[in-house]
């Protein structure tokens, strides 16, 4: 049994790792400090075909499995996590619903541009008076003739308000159950607020989201009505998966910053990195590492293999996430005062950890599903 | 347009080369890379022959090993390659490699052949140029733009000063710069369809070349020995008292870069 990359696989690691260095390293600095989104940099994404990894080539995608996306996401994550999010969000929580859920017309319609990342989705489940809670939403959508008319409210939505935003998908109650409506950006009623100014994750494109009156055709609900409780469970399984991923990579970049500073930083007279109290918590990382890589891909399989992965990637996010959080103090401490510094990435990185063990499914949710799963009465 | 790429596999650069004792040749792992540079002609020719409805067919010569370096010039999406893969090869300088190479264009009856300047393991920098004598075809060294208008080519040769503009009729060889254009990422759909594409590997005899004119023995010449380079002499130090900008601008015109 192992969990090895293809032969495939690896060389479109060495790819996006090459892409990541050289068109993403450079500015993730800057991107960082204003607060600012890329678009062309998403687009330069989207020629690689890295929106479009685990779509059908029908929509212009590569048919290839999640494991191949987790790859690309990692490497990403290895420069910077806002790329990385951003490319994960799109997929996971854009484009892959409407793939899965929606109609023929949906997604012929709008995925397309999605696979080639020349448009990006985002998905509106959290609300501003409750995210773990997400059965509980409050927005609702009531039909009038061919037309649904929402009214509510939707909290740090991910690629909601980019310049190539083409639509948000929100969860919201119809008559007895919560469905998914599709909200294309423009769509009069449907206000973008400014986006948040936040800890990390800076270049990435959060927002508030205000549905007010918005009207939408009655073809615009995702799939079939009082699915969304299903469709959006289901949709974060997934998710979960990649976000591990985006830990591992960040994790990773945190062993191998810390490895190179250890041997190259003196006190003393001597490498920092000859005194275990240095060396140990980085060894501890790289076991750390290890087994949320293996956890990762180990779900991915699951998944890509058609068995039961629900626990396996609740458990794997849960793992990685809090791995990488480790790994970023870690690294922050490993470079001392430099740790704490801008330019350095490893301040970058420890700003950008926090969120992986909140955004998907928190790490106390997750240890809910993985303790449910055990039959726990909880 | 059927257009010929010339690509070489290398060693990883990011590894130290090892030179083989005796014959002070580059020793080849099995496992070998793209050389960069080759990557900026691939480029050109994808771009042609997408403009053309054309195909890009790769030629190489070397050790064939994993076939990793053509696997990933053929992930770029170029449709097919040629590696003339043959022991007797062993030791060729760049004029044998020149005829080999034309021998295995000859074959693909291409309107175009594009190289590279240089390779980044051997810095011969006369392939293409031999190429082109051998084959009869007009040279067109160092481009860095490539245009196909009206069946004709136009090529801006990049030169000390500027740059000439040239046109030269189909068929013709042109060499292009590292930075002409920018080489695309492979794909991951491309890595997975290059797996499929066909990879010839014919050997001396098959492309009808005599053993006795490649290989060491036929290149007439051997490296003799190979000495590390001199270490570097102490850099000239200019201080500035307002002026020095003016010395440097004087240094770099001799060094010819400005
Ligand atoms: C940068 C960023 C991007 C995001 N992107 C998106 C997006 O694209 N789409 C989207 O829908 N959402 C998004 N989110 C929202 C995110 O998923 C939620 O913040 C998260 O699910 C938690 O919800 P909450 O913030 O409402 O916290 P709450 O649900 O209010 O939880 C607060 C705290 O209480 C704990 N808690 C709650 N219930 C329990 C319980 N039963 N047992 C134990 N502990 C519990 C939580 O774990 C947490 O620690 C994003 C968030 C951020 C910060």
């Amino acid at each position: 049994m192992d969990f090895a990359a293809s032969p495939e696989q690896e060389a479109f690691r060495l790819v996006v790792r090459e892409f990541a260095a050289a068109e993403i390293a450079p500015h993730a600095e800057e991107w960082d400090r204003t607060h600012s989104f890329p678009v062309e940099t998403v687009h330069k994404m989207g020629e690689l075909g890295l929106f479009g990894l685990i779509f059908p080539e029908e929509y212009g995608g590569a048919g290839a499995d999640l494991a191949t996306l987790c790859i690309a996401i990692e490497e990403i994550a290895g420069v910077d996590s806002s790329m990385a999010i951003t490319l994960e969000a799109a997929v996971g929580l854009g484009a892959n619903p409407l793939h899965r859920f929606g109609t023929e017309e949906q997604k012929a319609r709008w995925l397309p541009d999605l696979v080639q990342g020349r448009s990006l989705a985002a998905f509106g489940l959290t609300e501003p008076d409750g995210g773990s809670d997400a059965g509980d939403t409050r927005t609702r959508a009531e039909r009038d003739g061919d037309e649904w008319v929402i009214n509510g409210a939707k909290a740090f939505i991910t690629n909601s308000g980019t310049e190539i935003t083409s639509l948000v998908m929100v969860t919201a109650r119809t008559g007895d159950g919560v469905s998914v409506l599709i909200v294309p950006s423009g769509t009069p009623g449907l206000v973008v607020e400014p986006a948040y100014r936040k800890m990390g994750w800076r270049a990435s494109d959060t927002h508030g989201i205000l549905l007010d009156d918005c009207r939408i055709p009655a073809g615009y609900l995702l799939g079939e009505e009082g699915h969304g409780l299903r469709q959006f469970l289901s949709t974060l399984d997934e998710g979960r998966i990649a976000v591990a991923a985006l830990s591992v990579g960040l994790a990773a970049a945190c062993l191998s910053h810390s490895v190179q500073y250890a041997r190259e930083r003196s006190a003393f007279g001597r490498p920092i990195g000859s005194n275990q109290g240095v060396a140990f918590p980085i060894a501890d990382v790289q076991v750390a590492l290890e087994a949320a890589r293996l956890l990762t891909y180990r779900a991915a399989w699951l998944r890509d293999s058609g068995q039961d992965f629900r626990a396996a990637a609740a458990t794997a996010k849960l793992f990685a996430s809090e791995a990488a959080v480790d790994a970023t103090r870690i690294a922050t401490q490993v470079f001392g005062g430099s740790g704490f510094i801008d330019e350095t990435p490893v301040s970058r990185f420890y700003r950008d950890a926090k969120v992986l063990e909140i955004g998907e499914g928190t790490s106390e949710i997750l240890r809910l599903v993985i303790a449910r799963n055990l039959g726990l009465p909880l | 347009m059927k257009i010929a790429v010339c690509v070489k596999q290398i060693p990883d650069p990011a590894t130290p080369y090892q030179l083989d004792p005796e014959t002070h040749l580059v020793m080849r792992p099995a496992e070998q890379v793209l050389d960069d540079t080759d990557r900026y002609g691939i480029e050109v020719a994808l771009q042609l022959a997408a403009a053309t409805d054309g195909t890009v067919v790769l030629v190489s010569m070397g050790p064939a090993g994993n076939l990793q370096g053509i696997r990933q010039a053929l992930a770029m999406g170029a449709d097919q390659a040629v590696v003339v893969s043959d022991p007797l090869l062993q030791g060729s300088g760049a004029l044998v490699t020149a005829r080999v190479l034309a021998a295995a264009i000859v074959r693909e009856a291409v309107d175009l052949v594009i190289a590279g300047t240089e390779s980044t393991d051997g810095y011969t920098g006369i392939v293409p140029q031999q190429i082109a004598e051998i084959l009869g075809l007009p040279a067109l060294t160092f481009a860095r733009k490539v245009e196909h208008i009206d069946g004709k080519l136009r090529v801006e040769r990049q030169t000390a000063s500027g740059y000439d503009v040239v046109t030269s009729p189909l068929p013709a060889l042109v060499s292009v710069t590292s930075g002409a254009v920018e080489p695309r990422y492979p794909t991951f759909k491309g890595i997975m369809q290059a797996k499929q594409k066909p990879v010839d590997q014919p050997t001396c005899a098959d492309l009808g070349i005599d053993p006795g004119s490649v290989g060491l023995g036929g290149s007439g010449q051997s490296i003799t020995a190979v000495r590390p380079a001199p270490a570097r002499t102490a850099g000239t130090k200019i201080h500035d008292e307002g002026e020095a900008y003016l010395e440097i601008v004087k240094l770099l015109e001799q060094a010819k870069v400005i």
